[in-house]
């Protein structure tokens, strides 16, 4: 008999005071208990919504009875077929416009907690399961990922376990990308990420850092080294300024730049040999996660007071509903429907405060989205010794202007097909941020996926 | 890991070394830079290329020891590691076509100007070096610079070797004598290009700064060591670190160099502290 209970199983997370002067991790995940009683909660319907709404497409119904039999390994076996970083995934997919949102139980309730059972699945087996997977038999070809982030490190691991000799390229120190730089520990602890890496290079992956393809290396030079094909998945790594007056102020960060400080260098561990601004008062301009993270963290190094100044409402903020909601728990401030003008500077060049402009919403533009228009004479003066801009990125340049014959967009983005990842170089191919500019962990890796697939065809039929 | 080959003292504060980097080395030009970590805990920090062996797959790194990450970098010798070395970043200088050129180094400075200099003159420019110190004992580089150039002037601030005064001074000269420049290349302290443009501006001669921000990543994925060239924003690690000097804010450059004052004092008093003072 299922478990009709309206509601998901709560996650015992830390306290909201205590967690935001910490950097440990905010959810603590499921217990055995728990697991098992929300995988009760799961109506095993034929049609299986969920599944349509994962990017990967994960067999979710069968894991979570798996779960349910109390079998966590086996369930495990059934998430890694389709994804090849679930304790990521269970922590940072905005499941609330995937997979759970397909949830039959979610018409009349709450859905089951899918990303909860993945995130105790993964953590259930990098606790108990020591054993190293088996390195798949080589089938003798090369191939070689450009990026590390989740678009290289899933088609690194899938093309591994078809037998390829996989070497991932990494611009900086340290594997993982945007889960290394950007997401902040008390979201996603580096230790995760790094199992996981070490999950892949048991598989014969060889991750080689500090290697800025592009510059040490080109596209054309790994191709003539005998890299069958080369897949870029180097991200949207191109901070957005607002071009607005006082933006070189000194306590003006981009997002990139304050986070890469605090999670990448650990600016926030004494010890670490990299500085960062302890501010008092700071605003973080953006609304999505990466602004969501960049204020918490504002938070943990001390601020008194943090804000979020977005230009559209509550409705429109892009980052995950949980993050906003965790964000307003442990004291950041949303000014919505703001706008900054300019950021005013002291005769030493700090920002002492920026001037914001109040919006209202207009008509719905091409988006579909309603279009944030001035208030005329609205101006005010918010009081801050910080400005963190989260306005978004776009992809590094650096892979365009060092390879001939790679089609972009305008805005950077590798034109390639959605089928395969092909972009207009044979034995070339792309996806993730890359691809479509900011967007999520598991787009991207469904866009790993995807090229590992169609480079395992072209490769195979060229053989 | 990246071994040091070799380790030279030039001078009491400037070290030189040759790193085994043999990827960089073969791909490295004039003008580029490298961002390295010397442990763990380590901060990422840009240095210059000074020099490239291809063959023996070592790039030479100059570096003077004014804070913490330098002093740690400098305890290092021959045979030991460094945890990250990585490039070569930035866009080479651009030396094509200059027929005659005067390459000021300030400092250790002059570590990035001498591969200029060196470059201009195996294309067979004419090449006029001056070199700037604040005394004797920090002259760096001086046998390198002179047989490179067909002018060389070596300049101190106390008169204490060479002639006495400024970079500026040797150069209001040598244009006060009737030399004429396709283009100055100046690179040193920021308040040194500042004071080079000032003089080429009045005398319209194209002047190259090679400027020198705080970097992370050397990427171009943080921003932080943007600078406003020309009205715009520029990123020194992508776009850079090379620059037309006429369009540098060097007021807003030398602001934002001093962001981390406090923390850095701090950090280097931590590690270089002989007389066990307290760290505040």
């Amino acid at each position: 008999m299922p478990n009709m209970s309206l509601k998901k199983n709560e996650m015992p997370s830390q306290a909201p005071d205590v967690r935001n002067k910490n950097f440990l991790e905010v959810a603590l995940g499921y217990t055995e208990e728990q697991a098992l009683d929300e995988a009760q909660r799961c109506l095993h319907c034929k049609n299986k919504p969920c599944v349509a709404g994962c990017p990967v497409g994960i067999h979710i119904p069968d894991f979570i009875a798996k779960v349910a039999e109390g079998d966590f390994e086996g369930a495990y076996q059934i998430i890694t077929q389709s994804s090849s970083l679930p304790a990521v995934c269970g922590r940072v997919c905005p499941q609330e416009t995937q997979c759970e949102q397909k949830c039959v139980r979610g018409i009349k309730g709450e859905p089951v907690g899918i990303g909860r059972l993945e995130r105790f699945v993964a953590d259930w087996h990098n606790k108990n399961v020591c054993e190293a997977p088996r390195k798949p038999a080589p089938n003798g070809h090369k191939v070689a990922v450009i990026g590390s982030g989740p678009s290289g490190l899933t088609c690194a691991g899938d093309l591994a376990k078809k037998g390829y000799a996989v070497t991932v390229f990494e611009a900086l120190h340290t594997a993982g990308g945007v889960l290394v730089y950007g997401i902040p520990e008390f979201r996603l602890p580096k230790d995760i990420v790094q199992k996981e890496i070490d999950g892949l290079k048991a598989l014969g992956v060889d991750v080689q850092t500090n290697m800025v393809i592009g510059r040490v290396l080109s596209i054309d030079e790994l191709l003539e080294q005998g890299y069958e094909a080369v897949f870029i998945g180097s991200g949207a790594g191109l901070p957005r300024f607002m071009n607005i007056p006082g933006e070189n102020l000194k306590g003006v960060y981009s997002a990139n730049e304050f986070l890469t400080r605090v999670n990448l260098m650990k600016a926030y561990q004494p010890g670490s040999d990299t500085p960062i601004e302890h501010a008092k008062r700071v605003a973080v301009v953006g609304g999505g996660n990466v602004a969501m993270d960049a204020a918490r963290c504002a938070k943990r190094l001390g601020a008194e007071e943090v804000f979020i100044v977005y230009r559209r409402s509550e409705k429109e903020l892009p980052a995950r509903a949980e993050e906003v909601e965790h964000a307003k728990e442990e004291g950041i401030v949303f000014h919505l429907l703001n706008n900054p003008t300019q950021i005013l500077g002291d005769e030493n060049g700090n920002v002492k405060g920026m001037e914001c402009i109040r919006m209202e919403l207009g008509e719905p533009d091409a988006s579909g989205r309603r279009r944030p228009v001035e208030v005329p004479g609205s101006e005010f003066t918010l009081d801050v010794d910080c400005v963190i801009m989260a306005i978004g990125t776009s992809p590094n340049p650096l892979i365009k202007s060092t390879t001939q014959g790679l089609e972009t967009q305008k805005w950077g983005g590798i034109i390639v097909n959605e089928e395969t990842g092909l972009t207009s170089r044979e034995g070339v191919y792309a996806g993730g941020d890359a691809v479509t500019g900011a967007a999520t962990v598991i787009l991207a890796m469904g866009a790993g996926k995807t090229a590992a697939t169609a480079i395992d065809e072209y490769i195979q039929s060229k053989a | 890991m990246y071994r040091i080959v070799k380790k030279e003292v030039l001078n009491p504060t400037v070290t030189r070394m040759d790193i085994e980097a043999p990827l960089i080395a073969k791909k490295a030009e004039p003008g580029q830079f490298i961002i390295l970590r010397v442990d763990e805990k380590g901060e990422r920090i840009p240095l210059t290329v000074a020099d490239f062996d291809r063959e023996r797959g070592t790039v030479t790194i100059i570096f003077q020891i004014v804070g913490a990450t330098t002093e740690k970098l400098n305890h290092l010798e021959e045979g030991g590691c460094l945890q990250d070395f990585v490039g070569p970043l930035g866009r080479p200088s651009e030396t094509e076509g200059l027929k005659k050129v005067a390459v000021i180094g300030g400092g250790v400075g002059c570590a990035i100007a001498y591969p200029v200099a060196k470059k201009l003159h195996q294309q067979g420019a004419e090449v006029h070096s001056i070199v700037g110190f604040r005394n004797k004992d920090l002259v760096i580089l001086e046998e390198e610079f002179r047989a490179v150039s067909s002018k060389f002037v070596m300049m101190t601030d106390d008169g204490s070797y060479g002639e006495k005064g400024l970079v500026t001074n040797a150069l209001e000269k040598l244009i006060a004598e009737g030399e004429t420049y396709d283009e100055v290349i100046a690179i040193g302290p920021l308040v040194m290009m500042k004071f080079v443009v000032k003089l080429t501006k009045e005398h319209n001669i194209k002047t190259v700064v090679s400027m020198n921000p705080i970097m992370i990543d050397g990427t171009g994925m943080c921003g932080g060591c943007r600078l406003t060239v020309g009205g715009k924003t520029k990123f020194a690690c992508v776009d850079g670190p090379d620059f037309d000097g006429f369009e540098v804010d060097f007021d807003e450059a030398m602001a934002r160099g001093t962001m981390y004052r406090e923390f850095e004092r701090h950090a280097y008093e931590e590690t270089c502290n002989l007389f066990q003072k307290e760290v505040k």
